[in-house]
């Protein structure tokens, strides 16, 4: 114990103080660009944050990481007169392995045949119950499915999704993800050359 | 049979001739023995043979051989290799088995469980209630022929998902009281059950204190909806003036029987589920699911995600200590300043588990055989950043800020004690234990993974008191910030993973426990396979339930406000303590 009472909480106190004044110091070095630049958001979540380092969201948000995942989407390419197709082929892969089983797919099938034909009728995804495990995008064969960034999906009602809520264009794929979209596309584009060298 | 089976180094059915009978199913390890022999079996094993420490006690429905197996994982605290036996009783009620609470009173909650989800009647029990379910539950939902309301199927994937997938929102098949079974005599519109009796009768089971003044007793119910139980928990007192004489912990409020979709789900889909558990350390949850399961499918991870692993498991429990401290702290009075000072370090923390897990908290980054994907450049630059230039400084700064504080040494010094012996006979785990004075920390008792490779100390502190809880935190996150320095110098380059990531892992019969130091203390995984995709038993050793075994027994004595004390520093997280 210390000699005298009272010591160990004005220890604790200098603490408090010196946190206080490193906001200031802080602002006033930053000349007022701490708040509402990239830099100051990004300084604020580095190893030499110091003072009170608070995001002030919604007015200012925190970049996520490339990994962030949030409710999955469809991933569509576009074709030269801008049609869009699914990457999906309804295997139902990410069906079997979504541990809460929020999603629901319906194979289409050939009008004039009857078999099914690998494209989606139908694709829900009960947002509300989806966990963001990501392993429906982890283990989809096809890139087709994959984990959005957009958190900001607060509603008045049920988020059920469908497939032309859910589709979204590889290019926004690829704006939020570059570095997983590349390695896809590259490993692709080899899995399709290697096919077409066999084929000759 | 692919599993290996724990090295069994010492003959014990040489020792007890007659008494057990080695458990010969593939798979399979241990020893079977008779209900009769159980008493005089546990109390030579732990007197004799030295096996101080009741880990687990759980049970297993085994429906088509028509049997119960009831089933103990018993450990010494000097460390080593455990003892697991097992008591078979066919599966017809009642199902007695006698209670081991008088050799290891660890056994309370757990048998409690066991009673509440299989209804084995541990004869013998002092206070055999319901504890996760409400007194007046129908049935025992654990066993396999147990079905939930709106019980779709017995297993994961669910057919109507595709191919014909005809979407139904889970509300509409739910409507309120549509197909829900209410016990005998039950009738919800007119409440002439009383779900309370059982624990205020458990209440009034104490010593009367013959010496003083007659004075009255009152019945004090803290929680479920109070600021300081750290969730939906309740703590049910008795009070004399202010001195406690007999407390009762009441869970259950958030209960989902994790473990029944845990046996729902196949392999793969429990690992999201386990990072709900003890939401605060979910890269811990998924170390002792993976460890496990790979003991089950004999898959060693790759050596980078072996460090990976290491190196998250450590982070896990800074961020989790981290908030231990905060939130002790705010249960003393000291509102929120230091809560928020550990908040900022543990957010840093969790931005490294954003950019390599993709989540904050609900991480999900363990794989069977390795982890999910390799993380980015800029994230270990983070860690170096943080663990050689920050951490350590504002450890010491927070340290520095609380640990001298008259008032939190008059609040903690000398108050809350568990003893060591009482530590060990209550199976209390992690810093609970160490705080008493035992250096029993699962990663050096029974190195699990590569922790044999790194230098660090296993923390211990003698008074068994609220502070040395506290003081324990600290240092241990100074060791942890020990190991991942280490582990970031010496991370080497590689796969991530050992196999082909498949959605459907093939797991052979047999049984594993995996056991690991999580922040809370031993979190272990008890898995045993038929062969199929889902696992037949999924059990989680949840060491903030068990920890709540010690919670009564060190506060009886105390004053009442101590309580919130006691409880900020046994550290408890609701998500895993009702599962």
């Amino acid at each position: 114990m210390s000699d005298m009472y009272g010591k160990g909480i004005l220890k604790g106190l200098s603490v408090s103080l010196k946190r206080f004044f490193e906001t200031y110091v802080d602002d006033l070095s930053w000349l007022g660009k701490r708040y509402h630049t990239d830099k100051g958001i990004a300084h604020r979540g580095s190893k030499d944050a110091r003072g009170i380092f608070t995001v002030q969201y919604p007015e200012e948000k925190i970049p996520v990481p490339e990994e962030f995942r949030f409710v999955p989407f469809l991933v569509y390419d576009e074709g030269p007169n801008g049609e869009k197709t699914l990457r999906c082929t309804s295997c139902g892969i990410c069906a079997k392995v979504c541990p809460p089983q929020c999603i629901w797919i319906v194979r289409s099938t050939d009008p004039a045949t009857g078999r099914p034909i690998p494209d989606p009728a139908k694709f829900f995804i009960d947002a509300d119950i989806c966990m963001n495990c990501g392993l429906c995008a982890e283990f989809c064969p096809f890139d087709a499915i994959k984990m959005d960034h957009d958190y900001e999906l607060a509603t008045f009602h049920r988020n059920v999704y469908d497939e032309t809520r859910l589709s979204k264009s590889a290019q926004y794929y690829e704006n939020i993800r570059p570095v997983n979209a590349n390695r896809e596309d590259a490993a692709r584009a080899a899995k399709a050359a290697s096919r077409t060298g066999q084929g000759e | 049979m692919a599993s290996p089976a724990p090295v069994q180094t010492l003959d014990l059915s040489a020792r007890f001739p007659g008494v057990l009978s080695p458990d010969t199913r593939p798979g399979y390890s241990g020893w079977i023995l008779d209900n009769s022999n159980l008493l005089k079996f546990a109390t030579a094993l732990r007197d004799e043979l030295g096996y101080d420490y009741l880990s687990s006690v759980t049970a297993v429905d085994y429906l088509p051989e028509d049997k119960m197996e009831v089933v103990y994982h018993v450990y010494k605290t000097t460390g080593g290799a455990g003892v697991l036996f097992k008591i078979q009783i066919p599966r017809s009620d009642p199902m007695e088995v006698h209670s081991l609470v008088s050799i290891y009173p660890g056994a309370e909650l757990q048998e409690r469980e066991a009673w509440d989800l299989f209804g084995i009647k541990f004869t013998g029990h002092p206070d055999l209630r319901r504890i996760l379910m409400w007194e007046g539950f129908s049935g025992h939902p654990m066993r396999k022929d147990w079905h939930e309301p709106y019980f779709e199927e017995e297993a994961k994937p669910l057919k109507s998902r595709w191919p014909d997938g005809k979407m139904i929102m889970a509300e509409n098949k739910n409507r309120y009281g549509d197909n829900i079974t209410y016990p005998d005599g039950f009738n919800p519109e007119r409440q002439t059950f009383d779900p309370e009796k059982a624990l205020y009768e458990a209440l009034r089971t104490y010593q009367k204190d013959e010496v003083g003044l007659d004075t009255d007793h009152i019945i004090v119910n803290m929680g479920p909806q109070h600021p300081s139980t750290h969730g939906v928990f309740r703590i049910a007192v008795v009070l004399d003036g202010e001195k406690i004489v007999n407390l009762k912990p009441v869970m259950g409020y958030l209960h989902r029987n994790h473990e029944k979709i845990g046996e729902r789900n196949t392999f793969i889909m429990n690992m999201p589920y386990t990072d709900r558990l003890d939401y605060l350390s979910s890269m811990s949850n998924n170390f002792g699911y993976a460890l496990a399961v790979e003991k089950l499918m004999n898959v060693k991870p790759t050596e980078r995600a072996e460090y990976i692993r290491v190196m998250m498991a450590e982070m896990t429990r800074i961020a989790s200590h981290l908030m231990a401290i905060g939130a002790l702290l705010n249960d003393l009075g000291a509102y929120f300043t230091p809560m928020l000072y550990a908040l900022e370090e543990r957010e840093l923390l969790l931005d490294i588990f954003e950019a390599v897990s993709g989540s904050r908290m609900m991480c999900n980054y363990f794989r069977f055989g390795g982890v999910a994907r390799d993380f980015p450049e800029s994230a270990l630059q983070k860690i170096k950043d943080i663990f050689f230039e920050r951490l350590p400084r504002k450890i010491d700064e927070i340290d520095r800020f609380l640990s001298e504080n008259e008032i939190i040494r008059s609040r903690g010094i000398g108050q809350g004690v568990l003893t060591a012996e009482d530590a060990i006979k209550y199976s209390a785990a992690g810093p609970l234990l160490r705080a008493s004075g035992i250096p029993y920390d699962v990663r050096r008792a029974e190195p699990y993974s590569i922790y044999d490779r790194f230098e660090f100390d296993v923390v211990v502190r003698s008074n068994g008191d609220i502070y040395d809880r506290l003081m324990v935190r600290f240092d241990e996150i100074r060791q942890s910030i020990r190991i991942v320095q280490q582990a970031v110098k010496q991370l080497p380059e590689g796969p991530v993973m050992a196999l082909k990531p498949m959605y459907q892992v093939r797991v052979p019969p047999g049984e594993a426990y995996g056991r690991v130091e999580g922040p809370k203390g031993e979190l272990g995984f008890y898995i045993i396979s038929n062969g199929k995709p889902t696992p037949w038993r999924y059990h989680v050793r949840a060491p903030s339930f068990i920890n709540l075994t010690a919670f009564g027994p060190i506060c009886i004595g105390q004053k009442v406000a101590d309580v919130v004390a006691v409880l900020g520093s046994i550290d408890i997280v609701l998500g895993e303590v009702d599962r």
